[in-house]
């Protein structure tokens, strides 16, 4: 018999909400960041999505790994944190970083692939842990377990098409770059912390 | 009903301009590009199926008279620099300010930046576009090409931004850090001339970032153009009267190309027209595009 959840799945389900959008809004932001140095053509956007989905297929990989060893809210809260903390640089950082690889690499193609690497690619693959993670905190016995991966990528997904129009129809208007990066990651560390509580919490219960 | 039917049919058919063919038309990796003839014109457009205007026409009977009102406009800048040696021109189009660029001014060096090659091939083949010892094309993002061309500390004399993909500019090549960076590879005296909106919300944003970055600037606006030209420099514009001597030198030497220069001195205009409450267009904030728009 399966054990009783101790926690929502809607809160697991509503963090993976908020993963999907976080990506989704970084992501429509790569461009313009780069725009200064590399400018807005094609192979701009290439560099970008081709990071993306790199770091993305990385976080799966490690985030089913790391699901298969004592999974734990606690662990997942640190997701949400790792992430938070990592898209810093691409506010803080972001000058200093693509002007050496400006200067190095003539072609825009590859600077700003390169420049997507430095700035992208770790809080993406965190990010991109979260989603093999939620599924295993969701799946209690095999039965149900692709139902609940449907419903997490429905979740995602859904949050990522969120993010997308929401930066780039409304945010972009009413914010700058930075500040919509910074909210971003704020509120990967809000989800972080309560998620952390949670999972404290609900330990020391069940102890 | 299918009286109804052939009416509708004959209305949309007449509704179409009847005599433009087609000559050529290509999908670049940025837009669908259309090459149309109509009688003697000729002309360049962008993404033709969404109605976008004619990015460039050309008469094929006299190849020199510029066509657009906006093309003309932009030798206005002349005004303040009558004799530029070292010109940069960011968006080719058909190549039409070049050309005119190159016969005015034999010995001038020309540095032509354009993204997109299909453009360049198209204004090669329909518009008589070509490149020389002194006239040179880069495909390149201009905000790169610019950024490079600071850090070389190459200087240009005569900068013109006409930078438009369809019908609208590329947001990073309307801030205030982008024309930091072309201040900053113009020479002394140095004439910048941006062709732009007279319109929307955006002219407000606009106006501030540029007035932001070279302080007072000229306007340039025409009853008979939709476009504004911006002509600005970094040391204090000059007196109408010198304006006029000015055109009163060039203007016999432009009439062949139909730029009307003597009328221009007196549409210059410093006046502020815009809210000066609107936020200057950064890298960090530059909704250009959903600007204009409202």
């Amino acid at each position: 018999m399966a054990k009783p959840q101790p926690y929502p799945n809607a809160l697991v389900v509503g963090a993976a909400f908020v993963s999907g959008f976080c990506i989704m809004t970084i992501e429509m932001l790569g461009a313009r960041i780069m725009a200064p140095y590399f400018g807005g053509s094609l192979s701009v956007w290439g560099s970008i999505l081709t990071v993306f989905m790199l770091a993305l297929a990385c976080g799966y990989l490690i985030g089913g790994r790391l699901s298969a060893r004592r999974p734990s809210l606690v662990s997942y809260a640190t997701f949400f944190l790792g992430a938070a903390i990592t898209s810093l640089p691409i506010i803080l950082l972001a000058d200093e970083i693509m002007r050496p690889i400006f200067l190095a690499i003539e072609d825009p193609r590859y600077g700003s692939l390169l420049a997507s690497m430095f700035l992208y690619f770790i809080p993406t693959t965190i990010l991109g842990m979260i989603s093999p993670y939620s599924v295993r905190l969701l799946v209690q016995h095999s039965d149900h377990s692709g139902q609940k991966a449907g419903l997490l990528f429905f979740v995602s997904t859904l949050g990522s098409a969120a993010g997308t129009l929401g930066t780039s129809f409304y945010f972009v208007l009413w914010f700058e770059v930075n500040e919509i990066v910074f909210g971003t990651a704020a509120v990967l560390a809000l989800i972080g912390m309560m998620l952390a509580a949670v999972g404290i919490s609900e330990k020391r219960y069940a102890d | 009903m299918r009286t109804k039917v052939l009416l509708l049919l004959s209305a949309l058919l007449l509704s179409l301009p009847l005599t433009a063919e087609t000559l050529h038309e290509e999908r670049s990796l940025y837009r669908d590009i259309t090459v149309t003839q109509e009688g003697t014109r000729r002309c360049l457009v962008f993404n033709v199926h969404r109605g976008d205007r004619n990015q460039t026409c050309m008469n094929t009977a006299d190849p020199e008279r510029l066509v657009f009102e906006y093309a003309k406009m932009t030798f206005a800048g002349l005004l303040l620099k009558p004799e530029p040696q070292r010109i940069l021109i960011a968006g080719l189009g058909g190549g039409s300010l070049p050309l005119t660029l190159t016969a005015l001014y034999p010995d001038a060096t020309i540095d032509v930046i354009e993204i997109d090659q299909a453009v360049v091939n198209v204004a090669k083949d329909y518009f008589g576009f070509a490149e020389t010892d002194k006239v040179k094309v880069s495909v390149n993002d201009a905000r790169v090409f610019v950024k490079r061309a600071g850090l070389l500390e190459q200087r240009y004399d005569f900068v013109i931004l006409d930078a438009f993909t369809g019908d609208y500019i590329p947001e990073h090549l309307l801030t205030e850090e982008f024309l930091e960076e072309v201040r900053a590879i113009m020479a002394p005296e140095a004439v910048l001339v941006a062709n732009t909106f007279s319109t929307s919300r955006f002219y407000d944003h606009e106006s501030e970032t540029y007035q932001q970055v070279f302080g007072e600037f000229f306007n340039f606006k025409l009853p008979s153009s939709g476009n504004r030209i911006i002509i600005a420099r970094d040391t204090p514009l000059p007196a109408r009267g010198e304006l006029m001597v000015a055109a009163r030198e060039l203007s016999a030497r432009v009439q062949r190309f139909g730029v009307p220069l003597l009328e221009y001195p007196n549409r210059l205009s410093t006046r502020i027209d815009w809210d000066r409450s609107r936020r200057v267009l950064t890298d960090q904030y530059s909704p250009s595009n959903l600007l204009r728009d409202n």
